[in-house]
């Protein structure tokens, strides 16, 4: 009989209809700005550079190699090298980014950046309401916006940056126990830089 | 579209292609390698992580790259997820340009929300997944993810069997689909069509059966075939081509093993491919998506050719519109 099919399809939108106030696979959503679902570890939105201890700039472990510069895809990093050094730390003097802009009005939030970076210097954040009234430079982030503590990188991945820490604890101890038996073989004041930068994680050369 | 009509029937149909132009080859020629992973994501944002299989597939075929066993394995469930997905939108959106105004739209949305959140506490993000990489995933799945994906798996039959529920018998869908737009098995193989829309005229043609790519020989699934390649074939495609891929889920959901999901050998930083061409291809969920690379040994590939589902299948839209209506 014709009006058959309809009535069956109305019977499902009965029942999503009802079904949408008993059972929480047929509601899912949620009433965003007053509720909010929490969102997962691994969520990524825009980078930021973590660093160690108090001081955003005597922590911060980005080297200015540029390989992030290089590789990103859409190009929104700017980084302009220093011409001094700063211990990094592992207390080897490196150069240290002077100028480190990122426009994350150009951003894609693909994580590259992170995946490439040799020194764990760049994450990615979790923000991602942003929204500004200004055109231009209000969403270009610059060095001092984009400086987080490593406290901040702790409170929204747990995990992963117990890992990095670990790594870094790892490759400190390791430099140090290298410098030790260096030297313990050779007489002071010979070859001890070498080895100490021998344990550093090195940047490609490319 | 410039077209020419007589009420509600198409006498003339010109599609003028190119306004969304992205120019997306020349920054893949531009960009390294591993650069263009999140481009692929854009190409088509419901089945972002086809993309990346399919790109990627092309660079491990380009550098002879291996993947581990638990990757090729992810690569399935989410390609598969993906199509779940991409399917149920399409019906949805099919629905509503019909005048079921949002409802069953927002049915199908409310399960791709659920497989969207899969994806977005795997790779970070809900649409621009980025996931894949040659040689591998980016990372592991996070703790329960697999548990999760599987209760999921299992309960996506009822939404199946819902949504057809609201097509299959319906008069008004049967009225407006059957007979209508109606394509030869012919025209379709001579115009390069692929995915369901070929296999709806009845030619039997899944690169998942005749390539075999990545662990597809070790599921047992059906290829589902259409009879009168019209619009209510295509759509039932879609429903069958759910269940069969509901099927291969819980299927790799038995068979994948913990290990590594990455292949160690690959360099990510300055990855140089050695002088060669190869070209990967996939069934994605709108028919075959494939990646054409020619490396020059450099950083960057020299050409980099994108073999587009959709465009393909669209060169057909006025032989369609103009196939004699049923009134």
């Amino acid at each position: 009989m014709i009006g058959t099919g309809i009535l069956k399809g109305m019977a499902v939108t009965a029942r999503n209809f009802v079904g949408s106030y008993f059972e929480k696979d047929r509601l899912i959503t949620v009433q965003y700005p007053e509720e909010r679902s929490p969102l997962p570890e691994n969520y990524r939105n825009f980078p930021f550079l973590p660093y160690d201890g108090d001081d955003p700039h005597a922590g911060l472990r980005c080297v200015a190699c540029k390989i992030c510069e290089k590789e990103c895809p859409p190009q929104c990093i700017y980084i302009v090298k220093s011409e001094d050094k700063k211990p990094d730390y592992m207390g080897k003097p490196q150069f240290y980014p002077k100028v480190f802009d990122i426009d994350i009005s150009v951003c894609m939030s693909c994580q590259i950046c992170v995946e490439v970076c040799p020194f764990e210097a760049i994450k990615m954040d979790k923000v991602f309401e942003l929204s500004r009234r200004e055109r231009f430079d209000a969403l270009l982030l610059r060095k001092s916006d984009l400086a987080k503590s490593n406290e901040y990188y702790h409170s929204i991945c747990p995990t992963d940056a117990a890992g990095v820490d670990a790594k870094l604890a790892g490759a400190v101890a390791a430099a140090a126990k290298k410098k030790a038996a260096a030297a313990a073989a050779t007489p002071p004041g010979a070859g001890s830089t070498s080895a100490a930068g021998g344990a550093l994680p090195t940047a490609a050369s490319a | 579209m410039n077209v020419a009509l007589e009420g509600e029937i198409v006498r003339r149909l010109k599609p003028v292609f190119g306004y969304l132009h992205r120019n997306h080859e020349k920054i893949g020629e531009n960009a390294t390698y591993l650069s263009s992973m999140p481009y692929t994501d854009r190409l088509d944002y419901f089945c972002s992580m086809t993309n990346n299989w399919a790109y990627a597939l092309s660079v491990e075929k380009l550098a002879g790259i291996e993947v581990p066993e638990r990757a090729e394995y992810l690569r399935v469930i989410l390609a598969e997820l993906t199509r779940l997905q991409n399917h149920a939108s399409l019906l949805g959106f099919l629905l509503n340009d019909m005048g079921a105004w949002g409802t069953p739209l927002m049915y199908a949305f409310r399960e791709r929300e659920k497989i969207l959140d899969l994806f977005e506490s795997l790779s970070g993000s809900r649409m621009m997944c980025d996931y894949m990489r040659f040689g591998g995933c980016r990372c592991d799945t996070p703790p329960g993810w697999m548990e999760y994906a599987r209760k999921l798996v299992d309960a996506f039959p009822r939404f199946i069997e819902e949504l057809e529920k609201l097509v299959v018998g319906n008069e008004v869908v049967i009225a407006r689909t059957q007979n209508v737009g109606k394509l030869s098995a012919e025209l379709a193989i001579n115009a390069g069509i692929t995915g369901p829309m070929l296999r709806a005229c009845g030619v039997n043609y899944d690169l998942r059966k005749v390539d075999g790519y990545g662990f597809y020989p070790r599921f047992k699934f059906r290829i589902p075939l259409g009879e009168h390649g019209d619009t209510y074939d295509r759509l039932m495609m879609r429903v069958l081509e759910m269940r069969e891929s509901v099927v291969i889920l819980k299927q790799a959901f038995e068979q994948i093993q913990d290990g590594p999901i990455m292949n160690p050998k690959v360099k990510i930083r300055a990855f140089r491919p050695p002088v060669g061409e190869a070209y990967g291809r996939i069934e994605a969920p709108k028919g075959e998506l494939g990646f054409y690379l020619i490396s020059d040994g450099g950083t960057n590939p020299y050409r980099y050719r994108v073999r587009p589902p959709s465009f393909i299948n669209l060169t057909v839209l006025e032989d369609l519109n103009l196939n004699p209506h049923p009134y």
